[in-house]
């Protein structure tokens, strides 16, 4: 049996600057898991997928990621995911900067 | 020190401003990064988990002082102000921006460095001892010849393509600071009626089949050392596993031919293309030892050394572990610690990067080293400089006096900056550190080498760690596993590995078990953690290591 869907958002990295982005409601993309858009219709993530991976000139490795609606927007749900949405736990680089 | 030759110039140079257009195009759109991304691992640059990684080659660990600030100024312009020294003698840099790369491999060539070849399918940086010409145990310097087999393997057209990565290290010393057993080749010195060559092992590797390397050759003359390592490269080649990415180093080629088998290959090749070999090489090596020659070193007395041992404790304490006997009695060579208790193990800052070029040109001759163990070394100084080093290093951040104790530590990247990470090694390595430091437990612990990496590519070399500590994944929760009994030297073992793993907040108290359980099982303070384990076997320690299950046990 194949695995039921479970909501997602569509996630790369900047192509210049190789920091994490994702795909917006409005098909932009953004540096804040909170701004994604949350895809939980698979068809249409899928789609979005597709469409982001010929961006190539200005994104790079676009893929799927679980995620749950919170308070604010998308969170993500597992600890690489939420890795990538912050920043290093060695220094205060990356995201946590400027979030 | 070597010194690029008009060919080594040009060569870089070129790669530079060939790499630079290829950044042109993919940031222009007209390559794809299906296109580009072989073209930027020929040049060393990755894209991790929140940032392009540059990897930067330091061959055999050698360094001068001029390309060491220069490495810092590189991390000051074009990164966030450190740079990460690795198990391989490189030094990462964790936040490049794609359109600033070539900038930065510019700079690199302008002292005579470069990024090439470490990343891809081919033949990595040579490693050796980092203490190579320094050493009081060396039978001769190793780096001639890893320099020799730099020269060779880079752009060697047969080996662009190999199954995977290729990897080399050289020692001339018995006691193995090279880990040369869990290299693809591993190359030892050695001496037999009254000439020195090589003792040749291949097929170690760590990995997901960690495994130790086997001999290959007992005694290769030294005159017959790149034919030799051609044959080698070249039955890897044509017989390593394409079919399986996991299956594709020379570890595996070796265990499923046989080393007899293997041996038999590599000897017919060998016989077939040792007379294209016609002297050329040895001319060029006659070249490259001249620029190794050991630098003038001083005389003079060490009576600052012997007062600042005799008055000043912390001096002593550092002096006891973080110098090893120099082949001149009157000098030592000096391991600074990058691994001050809590920050990230390997890690240097641009400051300090340039305070200790400062100290080389000083009082080192110039020359630095990077170890396998993420640690920097000033490998000549006189006795007499000492308290004067030490006095600027303390002041600096570096003067941890943990050298081969529970707080140096290997860590890998790991899920902080790795894309291919399972768990987090940095904030375990750091805890650790600062654990052992609360509890002033670790001069008393003595020699304990802890390994950590955050997945099965053990590029934290957890495989052979008295202790290792391998990072996972289970069911979306940061799990860690440890191995024990591992050794990297040339009493070379894998680790065994031991029960159920650990939560990352349990982690660290089993580590402090196991210290308490080895100070109460020693026969006394001399026997080692290793020697501990040997004798004893891993059942104390796994008592140690899950006391509630030896408590059910009981019930
Ligand atoms: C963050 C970027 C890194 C990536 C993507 C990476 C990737 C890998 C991979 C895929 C392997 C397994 C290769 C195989 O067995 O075929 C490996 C092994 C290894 N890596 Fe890394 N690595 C990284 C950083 C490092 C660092 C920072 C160090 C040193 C601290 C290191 C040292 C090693 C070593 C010593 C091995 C041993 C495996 C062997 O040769 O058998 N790597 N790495
Ligand atoms: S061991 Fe795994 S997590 Fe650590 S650096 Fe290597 S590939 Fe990355």
């Amino acid at each position: 049996m194949p695995k039921p869907f479970t909501p997602k958002v569509v996630t790369a990295n900047a192509l210049i600057e190789g920091d994490v982005i994702y795909l917006t409601n409005n098909g932009e993309w953004s540096r804040r898991h909170e701004d994604a858009r949350l895809f939980t219709d698979e068809a249409a993530a899928n789609a979005a997928l597709a469409a982001a991976e010929l961006q190539a000139s200005e994104i790079v490795g676009a893929y799927l990621a679980d995620a749950t609606s919170g308070a604010r927007g998308p969170e993500p749900t597992h600890f690489r995911e939420a890795f990538r949405a912050t920043g290093p736990s060695n220094y205060a680089h990356g995201k946590q900067v400027d979030l | 020190m070597y010194s690029y030759t008009d060919f080594d110039e040009a060569f870089v140079r070129t790669r530079v401003s060939q790499f630079r257009a290829q950044v042109e195009r993919r940031i222009d759109g007209s390559l794809t990064e299906d296109e580009f991304k072989p073209l930027r691992l020929m040049n060393g640059l990755y894209l991790q988990l929140h940032a392009y990684m540059l990897r930067v080659a330091i061959p055999y660990g050698t360094i001068s002082a001029r390309q060491m600030r220069q490495l810092a100024f590189i991390a000051d312009k074009w990164d966030k102000g450190y740079g990460h020294f690795t198990t391989r003698q490189n030094i990462q840099y964790n936040w490049p921006a794609l359109k600033d790369v070539p900038d930065m491999l510019e700079a690199l060539a302008d002292v005579q460095m470069h990024a090439i070849q470490t990343s891809g399918n081919t033949i990595r940086n040579v490693t050796s001892d980092h203490f190579a010409g320094a050493a009081a145990d060396e039978l001769e310097d190793p780096r001639p010849y890893a320099e020799l087999l730099r020269q060779w393997s880079t752009d060697h057209p047969e080996f662009q393509f190999l199954p995977r990565k290729f990897k080399i290290a050289v020692t001339g010393a018995e006691a193995d600071r090279a880990v040369i057993r869990s290299h693809d080749i591993g190359l030892q010195i050695v001496e037999q009626n009254g000439e020195t060559g090589f003792k040749v092992i291949i097929g170690g590797g760590l990995g997901r089949t960690p495994m130790i390397g086997k001999v290959v050759r007992e005694f290769l003359p030294k005159e017959d050392l790149l034919p030799y390592c051609e044959a080698i490269v070249h039955v890897y080649n044509t017989l390593g596993r394409r079919d399986n990415k996991y299956k594709a180093r020379i570890k595996i080629t070796v265990h499923e031919n046989g080393i007899d088998t293997m041996r038999d290959l590599i000897e017919a090749r060998f016989t077939e293309i040792r007379p294209e070999f016609t002297g050329v090489d040895q001319e060029l090596l006659a070249g490259i030892k001249a620029q190794f020659a050991t630098p003038p070193l001083r005389e003079g007395d060490t009576a600052a050394y012997d007062a600042a041992y005799q008055m000043d404790p912390i001096f002593r304490a550092w002096a006891d572990t973080n110098l090893t006997a120099h082949r001149k009695a009157d000098h030592a060579i000096v391991t600074i610690s990058i691994k001050a208790h809590g920050k990230t193990p390997g890690d240097a800052t641009s400051d300090q990067m340039r305070l200790m070029a400062d100290l080389a040109e000083e009082y080192a001759h110039g020359e630095l080293r990077i170890s396998h163990e993420q640690n920097v070394i000033l490998p000549h100084v006189h006795k007499g400089d000492l308290p004067a080093i030490h006095a600027a290093l303390k002041a600096a951040g570096l003067g941890t006096a943990n050298i081969g104790l529970a707080s140096d530590i290997i860590a890998c990247p790991g899920m902080d900056y790795c894309a291919l990470a399972t768990a987090r090694s940095i904030p375990i390595a750091q805890e650790i550190a600062t654990r052992v430091d609360e509890l002033k437990i670790e001069h008393e612990v003595g020699e304990l080498k802890i390994k950590i990496s955050g997945c099965i590519n053990a590029c934290g070399h957890h495989h052979v760690g008295h202790i290792g500590i391998l990072g996972l994944d289970r069911a979306g929760v940061e799990n860690y596993q440890v191995t024990l009994g591992g050794d990297h030297t040339e009493t070379a073992a894998v680790g065994t590995r031991m029960g159920p793993g650990f939560s990352a907040d349990e982690i660290v108290p089993a580590i402090e078990r196991l210290m308490l359980a080895y100070l109460d099982l020693r026969d006394a303070p001399e026997e080692t953690f290793l020697q501990t384990f040997r004798r004893l076997g891993d059942a104390p320690f796994k008592a140690a290591l899950y006391p509630e299950s030896e408590a059910r046990n009981a019930a």
